[in-house]
């Protein structure tokens, strides 16, 4: 009886790639990724745990990595706390999560569109804007910080609520995705579309978007990433601490380590790092498959 | 009249795909495209935000090659050190553990997938707040606290603060959150591949699991591994600020931890010099479009 339930893990079947079953030559792999896997846990594990410890286990001698008595007094203190210029903690917040979902949603829109056309329509600079695109992939963002400060400024954008969502709209690897994975849509689909009178709209809002769901969970997630952890647009381009965001309220917490804020800030600064990481992680684990099924339409040729 | 009807025609023919096109378009034309040309054309002018630009031909290049002594002993040898490590470092440990991963079943696969991919969604500020907590420079830092409890050093150490450390600290640091998108499609490229090509290379003969790597797995995926190595060097210049966030301070300790990125912001928004700052971009996106040629050459499908 023991022997047959060892066999069954010694098949051929389940060595090589993508096996269905555990078998012994993976033991191995094992071997090395859990050691691996636990070290990389930890700056992760070190967010949740401290933004639980009482106060005398952040500053207790010696450290202790794990919390002993968890406690939400972090939580509680962050939101009852106002920033030094008077704005409560929630309003960093309520603009960070405004400004991540209408730029999801905006950037689901308008690269799904330009994909849609990219794709499945003729015109004369398809290639052409495609080809640029593909070399905008490698585009660094943070190259032109300053140039694209002098933009925002005549386009008169400095200290409003867009300057959150506009500029990075326009994200070369989501309409790169889309357009890869859109490719995989058979063309058939469409011109049966044609030729019961649907619209461009139609089709593209019908049949396209609910085909291509796994691309347009993988942008969501890039866009909400990118949004979300955005400190920067808050440090650079507003200047109303109403408009700010919550990326931004926390760095402010780390900078200012030095003050007579140290002693009281660490605390409240680990709740906020693990709400903002949180929302990253929940989201990639809902919407991971998804994704998995994207990439492999990520080819670059 | 007949300009018109053309017109018309057109309309009917390819205006609706410049119609779905347009929103992306325009965005990516204003804050993409424009942008670079103007860091291009800033950088032969001198600018200090308050006169109008002023052209200077190639003053800005020559001043940076002959008299930035900082840009050529610090920002220039550490920049090439972090991107040399990083980069294909970064890389080669993501083909790897992608092709690690690729051999276990589905469930221990994704968790494993989720752990390393994880790191990649922490934002730097949240990090800042742990990196200064773990390598903080007095006894209390768990860093030195471990060190001091295993006998390996005696003194805390100001990790973050010396020039001696912060290098290496920003490598594995950033290291640690590179399993990125260019890790996910390289895994999803791995296993996209045909097992039957497997198969028929060991009834050839192939017995290695190093033979497979470079002889079927790396040739069937050329197209995610250049996705994932374009990922990979954007990845490590987008990164550079990281100096900046662990030390707290720009310029870092004895420009130790100075990168290319952090010598724009310094000249940038800190002196005000842009058309200078705009030079060192220009030199910056040109070297990412080296490398992402480079690795063209290297995984380019043939076709």
């Amino acid at each position: 009886m023991k022997r047959n339930w060892f066999r069954r893990f010694r098949g051929v079947r389940n060595r090589g790639i993508n096996p269905q079953d555990f078998h012994v030559s993976q033991i191995k792999f094992y071997l090395l990724l859990l050691p691996l896997a636990a070290f990389m846990l930890l700056p992760i594990l070190f967010i949740f745990s401290s933004a639980f410890k009482p106060s005398d286990e952040l500053y207790a001698y010696p450290p202790r990595f794990f919390v002993v008595n968890p406690t939400l007094k972090n939580f509680t203190d962050l939101f009852s706390k106002m920033s030094s210029s008077g704005i409560p903690v929630s309003r960093y917040l309520f603009n960070s999560i405004v400004i991540t979902l209408v730029a999801v949603v905006a950037s689901i829109l308008v690269s799904s569109a330009a994909a849609y056309a990219l794709s499945k329509k003729r015109f004369k600079l398809k290639q052409t804007l495609f080809a640029v695109n593909t070399v905008a992939l490698m585009f660094v963002p943070i190259a032109v910080t300053i140039p694209r400060f002098l933009v925002v400024e005549r386009l008169h954008l400095l200290d409003t609520f867009w300057v959150h969502i506009l500029p990075g709209l326009a994200m070369p690897v989501g309409l790169f995705l889309l357009k890869q994975f859109m490719d995989s849509v058979p063309n058939e689909i469409i011109e049966a579309a044609q030729i019961d009178g649907a619209s461009d709209l139609q089709i593209y809002w019908r049949i396209i978007l609910p085909m291509i769901r796994p691309a347009i969970a993988t942008i969501a997630i890039l866009t909400f990433q990118a949004a979300w952890n955005n400190a920067e647009t808050s440090t650079l381009y507003v200047n109303t601490e109403s408009l700010k965001t919550f990326a931004f309220y926390l760095s402010t917490l780390t900078t200012a380590t030095t003050g007579a804020n140290a002693v009281a800030g660490q605390g409240i600064a680990a709740a906020a790092a693990l709400i903002m990481f949180l929302p990253n992680l929940i989201i990639f684990i809902v919407l991971q498959s998804q994704v998995m099924s994207t990439m492999s339409h990520s080819g670059l040729k | 009249m007949g300009s018109r009807a053309s017109l018309q025609k057109w309309l009917q023919k390819e205006g609706n795909a410049y119609g779905f096109v347009s929103m992306y378009a325009l965005l990516f034309f204003v804050f993409i495209i424009v942008p670079v040309l103007a860091a291009f054309l800033l950088s032969f002018t001198f600018f200090d935000t308050i006169q109008l630009p002023r052209f200077i031909g190639l003053r800005n290049y020559i001043t940076l090659v002959t008299q930035d002594d900082t840009f050529m002993k610090y920002v220039l040898p550490n920049t090439i050190q972090f991107a040399v490590i990083v980069g294909p470092g970064g890389y080669a440990l993501a083909f790897l553990l992608a092709w690690v991963l690729a051999q276990l079943p589905k469930i221990p696969r994704t968790l494993f997938a989720l752990i390393l991919y994880s790191p990649s969604m922490t934002s730097g500020v949240a990090m800042a707040v742990v990196w200064k907590t773990l390598f903080s420079g007095d006894q209390t830092g768990y860093l030195n606290s471990f060190l001091m409890n295993l006998g390996i050093i005696q003194q805390p150490l100001q990790w973050l603060q010396s020039p001696d450390y912060l290098m290496t600290i920003m490598i594995i640091v950033t290291l640690w959150s590179s399993m990125g998108i260019g890790f996910l499609a390289m895994l999803a490229g791995i296993l996209e591949i045909n097992p039957e090509l497997y198969e028929a290379a060991a009834l050839d003969g192939m017995s290695s699991r190093w033979q497979e790597i470079f002889y079927i797995t790396i040739p069937s995926m050329k197209p995610q591994m250049l996705f994932g190595a374009v990922m990979a060097i954007v990845g490590t210049f987008q990164a550079g600020a990281i100096g900046v966030t662990l030390s707290g301070s720009n310029p870092t300790p004895q420009y130790a931890g100075q990168l290319i990125v952090n010598h724009i912001e310094d000249y940038g928004f800190l002196r005000y010099e842009m058309g200078y700052a705009a030079a060192v971009s220009v030199v910056l996106l040109l070297m990412v479009l080296f490398f992402t040629r480079l690795s063209n050459r290297l995984f380019a499908s043939e076709e």
